[in-house]
């Protein structure tokens, strides 16, 4: 997944939101030097090369009601694994879903981040998780965040 | 970021439309804003109205293309610690001071301390990793993605 010095442009001119104007590509095209036709071209391509992974609006669940949210993690057998984990992620109630190595006195591979109204709601997604995975998962828990120690933004700023 | 619920009545059903029309995409052709208010029976500069209006209460936390980090050239790292209670604070602070944890949060277990490490270089996560063991003289358990699941969550509004 390859990125040239002009799709590098356009990802720093759109890093903080699309333009609300009625032609937002026109916006970018005259912020960037680039035309118009090729800011469409390129971001469609970004988009299907996975670079982008959707143009779309963000709700903040926060401010709709899911207030509460824990991270689960389950002991999965290896050899199912990707099959579950993929089973996991599609769930709408799952924010983040990884396969990520065990470690010494953690015995879980699938991290699944679950959104709720309540933290009984979440409790209950959790379970619905356990079916799915059923006999296949040996062990799981989940972690309640306590308290928000630093949160900026990933850093990342490509270079024009 | 608007961490608390919306008023009940905050949004309207074309607002909670909008909302759960355009999580799905939103698209990228010369005029989107007419085309996808179309779809929503709005015109263009209604829909805009409306957008600058959801940003404006909180109810939107980003229009726009989401970037595949990785693919930017980033490499990246959830970490977790685990600190005694009565160091916490002095280690936290060790922690944040480093500009490549990018986000840090306390939760309720054994491993109490889980952080993201963000670098441009994939040797940066172990160099800040190994930093912060140095620092604080506890362990920094890696969990490096593996695989990443594709992902359904959806907000109904």
């Amino acid at each position: 997944m390859t990125i040239d010095a002009i799709d590098k442009r356009l990802i720093g001119a759109t890093q903080a939101g699309l333009p609300l104007t009625d032609e937002p590509y026109a916006a970018i095209a005259a912020q960037t030097g680039v035309s118009e036709a090729e800011v469409i071209e390129r971001l469609r391509a970004m988009l299907a090369r996975g670079v982008i992974r959707r143009v779309a609006l963000a709700p903040n669940h926060y401010a709709l009601g899911m207030v509460a949210n824990g991270m689960s993690v389950w002991d999965v057998e290896d050899a199912r694994a990707t099959e579950l984990g993929a089973q996991i992620g599609a769930l709408e109630f799952v924010s983040h879903c990884y396969l990520r190595p065990r470690a010494e006195g953690w015995p879980y591979n699938l991290f699944a981040m679950i959104h709720g109204a309540s933290r009984d709601e979440v409790e209950e997604k959790r379970r619905e998780i356990a079916a799915i995975l059923g006999p296949a998962c040996r062990e799981s828990d989940i972690l309640y965040s306590t308290r928000i120690l630093k949160k900026t933004g990933m850093r990342l700023k490509p270079e024009s | 970021m608007r961490r608390k619920p919306l008023p009940d009545d905050a949004l309207d059903a074309t607002d909670r439309k909008i909302l759960n029309v355009l999580q799905e995409g939103f698209p990228i052709e010369p005029a989107p804003f007419e085309k996808a208010g179309a779809e929503l029976g709005l015109s263009g500069a209604e829909l805009i109205e409306r957008i600058l209006n959801l940003r404006e209460i909180g109810a939107i936390t980003r229009f726009g293309p989401f970037f595949d980090a990785a693919a930017m050239g980033g490499a990246f790292c959830l970490c977790a610690m685990e600190v005694p209670a009565a160091r916490f604070e002095d280690v936290m602070t060790l922690v944040n001071a480093h500009t490549e944890v990018a986000h840090n949060y306390e939760r309720d277990h054994r491993l109490n301390m889980w952080f993201v490490l963000a670098d441009m270089a994939p040797e940066g996560i172990d160099r800040v990793a190994d930093l912060i063991e140095g620092e604080t003289g506890l362990r920094v358990l890696r969990f490096p993605k593996l695989e990443e699941f594709f992902i359904g969550f959806k907000v109904t509004a």
